[in-house]
């Protein structure tokens, strides 16, 4: 595709938890939860005006969807702060700090005085109805291959509760992840092509991994893409994790916006005005009275309705594919849930099918009065949801006419994408009262800005001068999450350098793929597995499988694992007896080869005691005692 | 004229602003040294330092920039000023009961001030209306502001005022009264009208909120539709307090007005009942009963006595208590001392002087004890049977702050200090309960 011909302009929002001892507003740890929760309550949201006495359109939404939300909290990593029953402390003083850290590695101006905002979210995500958040710095830029890509904003905000389930018209959400300070880093709309994207994001991931004090882990970083194309609107994507998908999301996303605009036109071309589309419902029950639909059949037993609406023209256009394993009625459909609380919905461009037949199908088109061109759309479901499921299906088919909507989307694991709801505006943003202002002065920002942490590619070098790295491992240090606990056990361990870059590197991914869950290894444990290689207590060999079992075993000790393991360095004696005996099964073999015998004899000791014995120590044991035999 | 431009702002930056020819509102340009910003300009926090202009950026953030020699500041555009516009008031449905809505101040009924960044009384009962619409579902609502003061400004002048509002109230035909109010005094207000109106025929249901209604997890909107259903439906007659039982929205119960403190200066369950019941709480849309005795729902006709005598005082006893304190009081004119003792009902003995002093200037001494739950009893100990003698009267299992309104009420609505005393000791709104009963929650 021609990126540049239709001007694709590309920013994104990078997310990142950050590793600091307390959460943003109060002293809780910045930790998820290992147990279960210890207390739940039960909170409405209702939304409320902002500053400029405007309600807010994405919040009015999620209101009146008539949510209600359970909140599951532990005594560990929460107190009244993220229960929204004591006011917020001040601005944690270490992540601000990391935050214009960050901000000076990356030339951007930091604001003389930090100014903490609400930001209104109703979803139930925030306890508050509110996320805290401000800016922190403005400018700066990052370069990748030569380029320089603008940052415009750095800001920190609180991140959100987990959502750990849905019932009926209860969202649940964990109360640990709520408050733990985020790092958002927004860039200008500088990359033109997918690529690019995921090299920008991949840069300013080392950059924050480079100051120490970025968390680890699924979640832990996520990035927004805010897409747009010549003739279009901005569209956000959240929460995207999978640095690699971001290039097929961004191609899919360009694509969904090209097929959109050609709908627009196709419509236009068609004779079709936006006034044409309206909202007359009607009640087709009876046309599925006897149907074999189940989805169907279900929803009438229930005492549900099967609700009909035409949309004039839009034959073909429900089916048409936008991007792959994405149609227009997905889009339509995403509405419906939205707004309706739906299912789903069918159209006229997927049907005969779902053991809906041709003969349903056809009185169906008659009753709503459908001719060639049209399409029809039916929901089946409670009386009022399908109505204003069919509502949000018409306001949406209107829609094209205004080309792309303003919406915030998700990604789904594929790269496609789906509507969450429509894009919030300025107008969710009020101050925080309860949280003063924070001045920052010129001399501490000079104190900061001579201690700066080396940038990733200064480590690059430095690694492998200083270690002897070869280029592809530091760049895989560099590049890894385990940086930081790279310089760490190197500092302790200068012996087994190589031995921790590739262990952390090569040998996590290597178990990774092989469903180890490495993500439960604790820094600690990583730790004392490299000290009891250092003190010969185990032997570099036996490293993965310790990893493997600790993974595995989390809360346990790396001794625990050599000892279920039953891989102890096993005592000289031992070791001796081992010897001993190869020596006397294999005298013929001995008294023929004689010194060449060696080699034979090590391979069979190896066999019965690796992992147990440095095989350095077992060389010089068959050799000593070989002199032995051979002197006889 | 600049001061209603430039709020907030000071010194040689008000100056600036002020010659630059802006004012709070307007769309500006703000250059430093090194950076251009653009934003609305805001107003500065009254207490804030004087050295950094706020502006609102196009992204809603607010920053703030320092003051330097060569700060230039530029209108380049005109903004919507900040104001707040309520949704429509729903229509009144006849038939329903009427229930009346006496706004008093605090974070029920409060906004948040975007022009000093605090929380302000600033919003009425109707606007309550308008934001929490099912109201109209439940009752015919009639709402106005008596007061619009703060919680820790209200005195037992806007006791007497209440008093007279909800009779007033009553005689028109409510079927239930609430009043809203800030939640630091609540539990005097409660209390002082639980002594003020007696006789009721409806319940007086006091409400506040202890999330400001400002935001989307406010617990005014579910505190709100509880009490006014109890003030429609609820069987009981009395003046309680209807707030969060725990810190879900789920369940709102009510308080006995005498017997309620405010227990956590920040959770929406900062009320308890101590020693008594709870009246009933609202859980489903049904209010269910707890207590085993209320005054019931009836025809009759309210008594007001809504005096209040101000020289009264109350006493926390404390290690290294200056008997000077009492004498100073005494020597002030004060009516009425209620101590808050240790324990059982006690103060150091190096006190007997003072009190005898007081007893001798004709001032009305009560004993309440500082740990707040349980009773005092000056017949254990002989320091308490030697207080007792000197004529401080042992008040039971009163809570204090009650106990220093009912002297306040008990020494302004009589002629005597024999009968001042005797209205002391009465049992008049249940804040005296004979039986004290175990209530260790399970943990």
């Amino acid at each position: 595709m021609d990126y540049k011909k239709i001007n694709l302009m590309v920013g994104i929002e990078v997310h990142q938890e950050l590793a600091t001892q307390h959460k943003l507003f109060c002293h809780c740890p910045p930790v998820l939860s290992e147990i279960e929760s210890e207390f739940k309550f039960l909170r409405r949201l209702r939304p409320s005006q902002s500053e400029l006495g405007e309600v807010d359109l994405a919040a009015l939404f999620e209101f009146l969807k008539g949510k209600t939300i359970q909140y599951e909290g532990d005594h560990t990593t929460n107190c009244l702060v993220e229960m929204d029953e004591e006011p917020p402390g001040p601005l944690d003083p270490e992540t601000l700090e990391l935050t214009l850290t960050f901000a000076l590695m990356v030339g951007s101006r930091p604001l003389d005085e930090v100014h903490v905002m609400r930001k209104t979210v109703v979803d139930g995500s925030n306890t508050g109805g509110f996320q805290r958040t401000c800016v922190v710095s403005l400018n700066g830029a990052v370069k990748v291959d030569g380029k320089k890509y603008g940052i415009q904003q750095i800001s920190l905000e609180e991140d959100a509760a987990r959502n750990v389930g849905e019932e009926g018209n209860i969202s649940k959400y964990r109360l640990d992840r709520l408050g733990i300070p985020l790092m958002e880093i927004t860039t200008a709309p500088d990359m033109h092509n997918p690529t690019e994207v995921q090299a920008v994001a991949l840069r300013i991931g080392s950059i924050l991994r480079a100051t120490g004090k970025v968390r680890r882990g699924i979640g832990t970083i996520r990035q927004d893409i805010n897409i747009s194309i010549m003739g279009g609107k901005v569209v956000e994507i959240k929460g995207v994790q999978d640095l690699q998908m971001m290039p097929t999301i961004v191609e899919y996303e360009t694509l969904r916006q090209l097929s959109l605009l050609e709908i627009r036109s196709e419509l236009l071309r068609r004779g079709i005005k936006p006034d044409q589309i309206i909202d007359v419902q009607l009640d087709s029950s009876k046309i599925f009275k006897a149907t074999e639909s189940k989805i169907l059949k279900n929803a009438l037993k229930a005492g549900g309705v099967v609700k009909a609406i035409k949309l004039p023209g839009f034959s073909g256009l429900t089916g048409r594919e936008l991007c792959p394993n994405r149609r227009f009625g997905t889009e339509l459909s995403d509405h419906a849930k939205f707004k309706g609380g739906v299912r789903g919905i069918f159209h006229t461009d997927e049907l005969p099918g779902y053991n809906i037949t041709q003969s349903e199908v056809d009185a169906l088109r008659k009753f709503v009065g459908a001719t060639e061109g049209d399409a029809v759309v039916i929901v089946a479901d409670d009386s009022e949801k399908s109505q204003r499921a069919l509502t949000a299906v018409v306001e949406r088919a209107k829609d094209v006419f205004n080309g792309i909507p303003l919406e915030t989307r998700a990604a789904n694991p594929d790269g496609t994408t789906r509507f969450t709801r429509p894009r919030p505006g300025a107008a969710r943003m009020y101050p925080e009262t309860d949280v003063k202002a924070i001045t920052i002065t010129p001399e501490y920002l000079a104190a900061l800005r001579g201690n700066l942490p080396e940038m990733p590619e200064s480590k690059l070098k430095r690694f492998q001068s200083d270690y002897g790295l070869n280029e592809k491992l530091a760049k895989q240090i560099v590049d890894s999450d385990y940086i930081s606990l790279f310089e760490k056990l190197t500092r302790d361990h200068k012996t087994l350098t190589t031995l921790i870059a590739v262990t952390l590197t090569e040998d996590l991914k290597k178990l990774q793929r092989d469903g180890v869950p490495v993500e439960a290894l604790s820094d600690d444990v990583i730790r004392d597995t490299f000290k009891l290689v250092d003190s010969g207590e185990t032997v570099k060999e036996s490293v993965p499988v310790i990893l493997t079992w600790l993974a595995q075993n989390p809360g346990r000790k790396a001794k625990d694992a050599i000892e279920a393991l039953g891989i102890g360095i096993i005592s000289e004696a031992q070791l001796a007896a081992v010897v001993e005996a190869k020596f006397k099964a294999n005298s013929e073999l001995v008294a023929k080869m004689g010194e060449k015998a060696a080699g034979p004899i090590m391979g069979m000791v190896m066999g019965e005691v690796r992992g147990k014995a440095k095989p350095v120590d077992v060389q010089m044991m068959i050799g000593r005692k070989l002199k032995e035999t051979l002197a006889k | 004229m600049a001061a209603e431009t430039l709020p907030g702002y000071r010194g040689k930056l008000r100056e600036l602003l002020y010659c630059a020819k802006v004012g709070v509102g307007d769309v500006v340009r703000v250059q430093t040294e090194n950076e251009t910003y653009e934003g609305t300009l805001l107003p500065r926090v009254e207490n804030a330092d004087e050295w950094h202009v706020v502006i609102k950026q196009k992204t809603g953030y607010n920053i703030g920039i320092a003051y330097t020699g060569d700060l230039k500041v530029v209108k380049i555009g005109e903004a919507i000023k900040p104001e707040f516009r309520p949704p429509p008031i729903p229509l009144t449905r006849d038939g329903l009961p009427k229930v009346s809505i006496i706004s008093t101040g605090g974070t029920i009924a409060s906004r948040v001030d975007y022009v000093t960044g605090g929380v302000y009384a600033a919003m009425s009962s109707r606007d309550l209306l308008s934001i929490v619409p099912e109201l109209a579902d439940i009752a015919q609502i009639e709402a106005d502001i008596l007061y619009s003061v703060f919680s820790e400004n209200i005195n037992s002048d806007h006791w007497q005022g209440m008093a007279k509002r909800v009779a007033e109230k009553i005689k028109q035909g409510a079927s239930g009264i609430i009043v809203t109010h800030g939640t630091d005094t609540m539990g005097y207000s409660t209390a002082a009208l639980s002594f003020a109106i007696q006789n009721l025929p409806v319940p007086v249901i006091f409400v506040g909120s202890q999330r400001s209604s400002d935001r989307p997890s406010s617990d005014s909107a579910t505190n709100l539709v509880a009490v006014v259903k109890a003030a429609a439906y609820a069987p009981f007659a009395e003046v309680v307090l209807g707030m969060h039982e725990g810190t879900g929205d789920d369940s709102i119960i009510f308080h006995p007005g005498a017997k309620v403190r405010k227990c956590h200066s920040s959770a929406r369950y900062a009320f308890q009942t101590v020693n008594a019941s709870p009246i009933a709480r609202y859980r489903n849309e049904k209010i269910e009963i707890i207590a085993e005795h209320y005054r019931k729902r009836q025809d009759s006709e309210p008594i007001i006595r809504n005096r209040f005598e101000k020289k009264v005082a109350l006493l926390k006893f404390h290690p290294d208590f200056d008997p000077l304190i009492v004498d100073t009081l005494v020597d002030a004119d004060f009516k009425g001392i209620v101590f808050e003792g240790t324990g059982l009902g006690h103060v150091s003995e190096r006190c007997y002087d003072a009190i005898d002093h007081a007893r001798k200037a004709g001032v009305l001494m009560g004993m309440t004890s500082q740990c707040v739950w349980g009773r005092v009893n000056m017949n254990v100990y002989s320091m308490g049977r030697e207080i007792t003698r000197r004529g401080v009267e042992p008040l039971e299992d009163m809570l204090s702050e009650t106990a220093y309104v009912k002297m306040m009420w008990s020494l302004g609505n009589s002629d005597s200090p024999e009968e001042a005393r005797r209205l002391l000791k009465t049992n008049i709104a249940g804040e005296y309960n004979p039986r004290t009963l175990y209530d260790r929650r399970e943990t």
